[in-house]
């Protein structure tokens, strides 16, 4: 066998126990990135994308159940014991959460937060060594060092993002995942913060999992994209193809509610979908898109329909995929 | 086209005379912009460049420092009756449905609420129902003792856009629409702000920071940067070919632009209490960084000569550039607003 | 997701699932109880200094549960008669001071400004000054023409508003930062549109909570100022009892029925009241439900 990839994800489930019963998030989910790689996972909130980057360092909230394998070069994370868990965290792979504001102490300096994970994770170094480390980040990811003594409310929403990145480069792991890291950033910082993953990925090699509800961001950065939906992975392929021409009529959907700008055929035509996203609690028979979607015909309604090869190196989960209604 | 509304010469800030030290902020600094019947039209801008601050003063919710606010040609009063009066014809849709409504009163109370306040006559409960399918939730009755917990963010959307409807105004100021929305309901509000538009007759003025939402919708886009509008004009024009850099410089760096180099301007946006003097763009400016300013000659004026207020009227497109051969000249203001060129704001 | 909101369904149930509010409920009831039928459980003439039945200070017996007096009534009959007083003032005087300090605290966190400021200073002076000497004043001040019982209830009520005046501007301030509020004005609303319409109504569960709390309060000054001398003499309340007994020398006769009885009564009824307060809060506010045992 060759070497373990950086990370597979194979049949991941999450439930969820809540009063009202219980809640399939993840219902199934394939992935896998390798070192250099950037993943990109699509979809709109509650469809279990979230759900996807805690499984992957079992930081679930009490009441979730994760099954499945997650493998990180080739260990399976949630058959770790607590401390293996431990030391796997940050330094083999780390989580950018969203909501900058929220992730970090106010009333820590910005400094302290960095050399926590690093004096946590890394026995034998000083507090004076991991002080030097951590103004090295900040200013690799573009933050002045003598911000290392500012308190997170004397940064800008960009910025405190830009840390958020450095303190998860703190323990140079192989993997990252960013939950939705640039949402609620303006254009052009989000822009600045994409460059910036970007750089890190080409640079150090590392593996990137972005999670994201915009198709556009994800087509432009990712090498490959995965598009997700009721707790399924419904069409997967690489970035640039998927966001053109899709083959799942959700993806397609997805990928137009971000219009190209110049393009005639979204001019004073906003696409969107009909319906809302779908309650995991009471998840629809049959491909769980079929209420919304335009393409449906009887057998949507009772077949479940699993991923299957749609083109080469691109795989969706459709009934018509081979017939010629696939076609848009 | 008749104007419905409009921004003369319109300035906003906070601070200053009580706190001392400190100086003021000038949030909105200098604004013409009008909106006609029928029209939509998008504000674009980065957080912080004072478009949410024009927004509530146009709705009348923030006083301004000078200048005025015109609803069907008549300067907005302020004492409590004249804006009461004002609130029925204008009205707000907020960016976020969930925070927007009072999680205590169901969809009809919400919806009810500005008839209430404006004691309007006629049968309530019809008047309800006609907002509500207006707004896309049909059959109306099945919503009314919804509360908006029971309800899909799309779905809160519509409530409040129906809570809008109600009381027939003429011109509505939506706040970031769609964009605590999901990707896939976000088409389906803008399709709906379309189809009021072409329906009722209805203005729009949408204050965003995503120009997709501009080109899905607006007719006119007109571009914010540090409290005044930078670029102004028909939205194919300014976003198939932008005159000002820093608009330039936002469309390069969306994600699906096509092939276009990707222009990252550095740092954040800069700080309205200390606006740049010269052109309040030129700390950031590209052009002036690579030289292109200084080939034209004019990068001495890029740094010290401020320039005019742009007109945001119909049928004009300008640029507030040293650059644009055009930028300076008010004649386009005149014949639009109807007010005398204004010497240019001391920076 | 959404911020729960708790509908008289959930909320009965998840207070019904608490074990202390239920047990504080249960004692309310009960002192509701005797308090409407005290004419049925004891007859009213035994409260008359001149009607004394028993022999004075007296222990607990058969004929006399509680022990008498000095003057030889029943001290079981007048713990049942003076539950009435008790909790009528007690009652009394929460609903003014919620009235007042609800009012007090919506103002003083919707209006911005001069006014604002000034019923904050307001609630501050009456929570920093102290409460007894404000209250003594209060009620010899009270023209002798008001009944004293009244003149009670108003003291009370006046000088016990300002702690909930502040909870409640607190929760004003945290309301009128939610765009809902924004959005009423836009729409037109005046100043009494948005206090009435969109802050009370999520004011209220904190008021509520508050109140029973208050209550407890309340009927404690109502036992003390009358225990200074301060009540109304022609009614028997607990305070009044406790006054007496004090005046009668029961300390140095030894009639601890005499004390304890009116006290125990008290302690329990003031304790209910927190029960069902703290009970309240967990069951209206979402955030302390996991903190339940």
């Amino acid at each position: 066998m060759s070497t373990p990839k950086l990370l597979e994800v194979e049949d991941l489930r999450v439930t969820y126990r809540t009063a009202g019963g219980d809640l399939p998030a993840v219902r199934g989910v394939h992935l896998t990135v390798d070192k250099g790689q950037t993943l990109g996972v699509a979809g709109e909130s509650g469809c279990g994308k979230t759900s996807v980057a805690s499984a992957i360092l079992r930081l679930l909230p009490p009441g979730a159940r994760a099954t499945g394998r997650v493998l990180l070069q080739g260990e399976d994370v949630l058959a770790m014991n607590w401390g293996r868990l431990r030391a796997v965290r940050w330094s083999a792979a780390a989580i950018v959460f969203q909501g900058a504001m929220h992730a970090l102490n106010p009333v820590r300096t910005i400094g302290r937060q960095i050399v926590e994970p690093i004096l946590l994770h890394e026995r034998g170094v000083g507090a004076r060594a991991a002080r030097k480390r951590a103004a090295g980040l900040l200013e690799q990811v573009g933050v002045p060092s003598w911000r290392l003594r500012s308190y997170p409310h004397e940064l800008s929403g960009g910025q405190r993002q830009r840390v958020m990145i450095a303190m998860a480069l703190a323990c140079a792991p192989d993997l990252i995942i960013a939950d939705e890291p640039t949402t609620a950033l303006d254009v052009m910082v989000q822009a600045q913060v994409l460059d910036l993953l970007r750089g890190l990925v080409r640079e150090r090699g590392l593996g990137l999992v972005l999670i994201s509800h915009d198709l556009a961001v994800l087509a432009d950065v990712c090498d490959r994209v995965a598009v997700m939906y009721a707790g399924r992975v419904v069409e997967e392929g690489p970035g640039h193809r998927l966001f053109t021409d899709a083959v799942h009529p959700y993806a397609r959907a997805l990928a137009a509610a971000f219009p190209t700008i110049g393009d005639p055929a979204s001019r004073l035509a906003p696409h969107g979908l009909p319906g809302d996203p779908p309650d995991p609690r009471g998840l629809p028979t049959g491909c769980p898109f079929h209420p919304r979607c335009a393409a449906a015909v009887e057998r949507c309604r009772t077949e479940d329909v699993l991923l299957r090869p749609a083109a080469p190196d691109r795989s969706a989960a459709c009934v018509h995929i081979g017939t010629e209604a696939v076609a848009p | 086209m008749s104007e419905v509304l409009a921004a003369v010469d319109l300035h906003v800030g906070f601070g200053g005379r009580r706190r001392r030290g400190a100086p003021p902020i000038r949030a909105v600094d200098g604004v013409d912009l009008s909106v006609a019947k029928g029209e939509i039209v998008a504000l674009a801008g980065e957080s912080g460049c004072g478009k949410t601050t024009l927004a509530r003063a146009l709705l009348g919710l923030e006083r301004p420092w000078r200048g005025e606010v015109r609803h069907q040609g008549v300067p907005l009063g302020y004492s409590s009756r004249a804006l009461k009066a004002y609130r029925r014809r204008v009205q707000l849709v907020l960016q976020d449905p969930t925070g927007a409504l009072n999680p205590r009163h169901t969809v009809y109370e919400a919806v009810a609420e500005g008839l209430r306040i404006h004691r309007v006559p006629g049968e309530e409960k019809e008047q309800v129902a006609r907002a509500l399918s207006l707004a896309g939730l049909r059959p109306a009755e099945r919503f009314f003792r919804r509360y908006p917990h029971e309800l899909s963010g799309g779905q809160r959307q519509r409530v409040v856009i129906a809570g809008a409807l109600v009381l027939n105004p003429d011109v509505i100021v939506a706040d970031e629409p769609v964009s605590s929305l999901d990707a896939s309901v976000r088409g389906e509000i803008l399709a709906l702000l379309l189809s009021l538009r072409a329906e009722l007759g209805l203005s729009v003025l949408v204050v965003t920071h995503d120009l997709g939402l501009a080109w899905n919708i607006a007719d006119r886009l007109a571009v914010m940067y540090l409290g005044r509008i930078v670029e102004a004009g028909p939205t194919e024009k300014v976003l198939g070919a932008p005159r000002h850099p820093y608009t330039e410089a936002l469309l390069s760096v969306l994600p699906e632009a096509p092939n276009r180099a990707p222009v990252i301007l550095a740092g954040e946006t800069p700080d309205p209490s200390r606006i740049p003097g010269g052109c309040r763009f030129h700390p950031r400016c590209p052009a002036l960084a690579m030289g292109i300013a200084d080939r034209a000659g004019v990068a001495g004026r890029c740094v010290g000569e401020p320039l005019p207020v742009v007109a945001a009227g119909p049928q004009t497109w300008s640029a507030a550039c040293h650059l644009r051969p055009d930028a300076g000249v008010p004649a386009t203001r005149v014949e639009v607003s109807g007010v005398a060129a204004r010497e240019p704001q001391k920076g | 997701m959404t911020a729960a909101v708790a509908t008289p369904g959930s909320f009965w149930r998840t207070f019904r699932r608490d074990r202390e509010g239920m047990a504080g409920l249960v004692l309310l009831l009960l002192y509701t109880g005797v308090a409407v039928a005290a004419p049925l459980l004891a007859d009213p003439a035994g409260l008359s200094r001149i009607n004394g039945t028993g022999m004075p200070q007296s222990p607990p017996s058969l004929a006399y549960p509680f022990g008498t007096d000095e003057d030889g009534r029943s001290v079981l009959t007048m713990v049942i008669w003076g539950t009435r007083v008790s909790l009528i003032v007690g009652v009394a005087a929460t609903v003014i001071s919620m009235v007042i300090g609800t009012g007090v605290g919506i103002a003083a966190g919707h209006f911005r400004g001069a006014p604002g400021g000034l019923l904050n200073r307001l609630t501050e002076w009456f929570l920093v000054i102290p409460y007894l000497p404000l209250a003594i004043v209060l009620a010899t001040v009270f023209p002798p023409a008001v009944p004293k019982i009244i003149a009670i209830i108003i003291v009370i009520g006046v000088t016990s508003w300002s702690s909930t005046a502040r909870l409640v501007r607190a929760q004003t301030l945290s309301i009128e930062g939610r765009p809902y509020l924004e959005r009423a004005r836009a729409l037109g609303g005046g100043h009494w549109h948005q206090m009435r319409r969109h802050v009370l109504p999520n004011v209220m569960p904190l008021v509520l909570a508050n109140t029973t709390l208050t209550a407890s309060i309340a009927i404690l000054a109502e036992t003390t100022l009358s225990f200074l001398g301060l009540g109304d003499s022609q009614r028997v309340s607990w305070g009044v009892i406790l006054d007496q007994a004090y005046q009668g020398g029961a300390v140095s006769n030894h009639s601890w029925w005499w004390i304890l009885f009116p006290g125990l009564s008290l302690v329990v009824v003031v304790l209910a009241f927190n029960l069902c307060g703290r009970a309240l809060e967990r069951a209206l506010d979402p955030r302390l439900r996991g903190a339940t045992r």
